[in-house]
């Protein structure tokens, strides 16, 4: 067997938009290694993760198991590498729940995505997931969420939310939910949008005197809000909302 | 204050100012008049410099400065306030953050210092009073989940807070009752009756024009000035209707 065999293609569904060319010379194995966490019946966990390292690829990937009635809260923000991707897969035991902030940035030819799957094997656990991304020059944004829900997880509630926000002609966004179920009562809500700043919102706001740079700051910043307003732990959703307008102050210039 | 020359503009090549001329001085309160797409909206939006408003011709000089070379937050530190016919929702951004960030903004245009937190919520809540507005309304976002009545008192107190040399109120008196009315237009004359200010009052009835006691009146049709009066101007047309009085034009 050739290396090149066990590298990702596009014709995996979970690196459908990603920027495969980023993968070259990256050893096999890494597609095989997996950071893993445990979190202990009635525990609760939560992290912050930052890909923001510029070059190359740039990937973490997660594999979180949470027992009964635990509950796991991660904010993420992906806006570093050529190719930037979090890839977090999560298995939920009864009563468990876990909770997504997510956040893509990025321009030039950048590639940011967040892939996720939620493994609901056993009845009454719960999953959120908010994703906000915000892409200009000819940056690339990707939401990919699984969600496997069994005969045997009944009332499963599990959620999804994507927004794209485009900031300039030429960036784009992909969001693909991805439904498996096979338990007939359960709630799995999803959505996705794309959009560009709202012209009367920056006219409003010029009329009162702002300069267009803050305008965007403050109407991006409204904008990846929404990806922290559910994460329980205020640090972390801080955190997260102070290092994604740090990335676009830098943007800025 | 105010200079309007030979105005003409249109929106996706559709001709909607006609020749406006008009002028404003300090200490008058001029009000605009007219039927339905006579372009008083149209006037307003392209004083702000809302992009789409194309102007083809003519000239506007705001104290004493080309105001159409300036971009729209230019023309806000420059003292130029729009209350808009439709304030706009903003989703995420509260009040006070915006009009904190705003009145800062144009402080630092003009080369003033910024202005305190504290300083900044005691003069938001004065206003705040004026309009009768509750405080609490300027912490949530903007104009989310107002009614018609407070997005409409809530740009009053917009324009208490940012304090501006003129003001064109676009047609601030719709979607409001008897009693609101009184207050945005008690408040109107608080902020804005002064010797060295101005004013552009849009309007399609005479109702506001009883509290706001206008210097002058002018009928805008077909995006232009037909007529221009006194006060009593804006009586004959709640009498006797736009047709009938512009006849005599």
């Amino acid at each position: 067997m050739t290396e090149a065999i066990l590298l990702p293609t596009r014709k995996d569904e979970a690196w459908r938009y990603s920027d495969i060319d980023a993968l070259e010379g990256t050893p096999p194995e890494t597609f095989e290694a997996w950071e893993d966490v445990r979190v202990a019946e009635g525990e609760t966990w939560s992290d912050l993760i930052v890909i923001d390292d510029a070059d190359g690829l740039q990937m973490r990937r997660l594999r979180i198991v949470l027992e009964k009635n635990a509950r796991a809260e991660l904010a993420a923000l992906v806006a570093g590498g050529r190719l930037g991707r979090l890839e977090v897969v999560v298995t939920l035991a009864e009563g468990a729940h876990f909770e997504l902030g997510g956040i893509t940035l990025g321009g030039g030819d950048t590639t940011r995505e967040i892939v996720t799957r939620m493994a609901h094997e056993k009845p009454g656990a719960t999953s959120n997931q908010t994703v906000r991304s915000v892409h200009w020059g000819k940056g690339t944004g990707n939401f990919l969420g699984r969600i496997d829900v069994v005969r045997d997880a009944q009332k499963t509630d599990a959620a999804q939310s994507f927004k794209g926000l485009l900031l300039e002609k030429g960036a784009s966004v992909n969001s693909v939910p991805q439904l498996e179920i096979y338990a007939d009562d359960v709630q799995c809500a999803h959505g996705a949008t794309v959009g560009q700043l709202d012209e009367s919102a920056r006219f409003y706001m010029a009329a009162r005197g702002l300069p267009p740079k803050t305008i965007r700051r403050l109407l991006v910043q409204a904008f990846i809000g929404d990806a922290t307003r559910e994460l329980a732990d205020e640090a972390t959703r801080e955190a997260l909302l102070e290092k994604a307008l740090d990335k676009l102050e830098e943007r800025e210039g | 204050m105010l200079q309007i020359d030979n105005l003409h503009a249109e929106i996706d090549g559709t001709k909607i100012l006609n020749g406006l001329t008009l002028s404003v001085n300090a200490g008058e309160i001029h009000a605009i008049m007219g039927p339905n797409g006579a372009g008083k909206s149209t006037l307003a939006y392209v004083l702000g410099g809302r992009p789409g408003y194309e102007v083809t011709e003519g000239k506007v000089f705001f104290r004493g400065e080309d105001l159409l070379a300036m971009d729209p937050h230019e023309r806000a530190a420059a003292g130029l306030f729009l209350g808009f016919q439709y304030p706009v929702e903003i989703p995420g951004v509260s009040n006070i953050q915006f009009l904190r960030e705003a009145l800062n903004a144009q402080r630092a245009a003009r080369g003033e210092e910024a202005m305190t937190g504290g300083d900044f919520l005691k003069l938001a809540k004065e206003k705040a009073r004026l309009l009768k507005l509750d405080m609490e309304m300027l912490k949530r976002n903007v104009n989310v989940g107002f009614s018609g009545g407070e997005k409409k008192r809530a740009e009053m107190v917009q324009m208490g807070i940012l304090d501006p040399q003129f003001a064109v109120l676009d047609e601030t008196d719709s979607g409001l009752d008897i009693d609101a009315l009184r207050v945005v237009g008690d408040g109107i004359n608080a902020i804005m009756r002064q010797s060295d200010k101005g004013v552009l009052l849009i309007t399609h009835y005479q109702r506001l024009l009883e509290v706001v006691q206008p210097t002058h009146v002018s009928i805008l049709s077909k995006g232009r000035i037909v007529r221009t009066g006194g006060a009593e101007l804006a009586t004959d047309l709640e009498r006797e209707g736009y047709d009938a009085v512009m006849a005599e034009a």
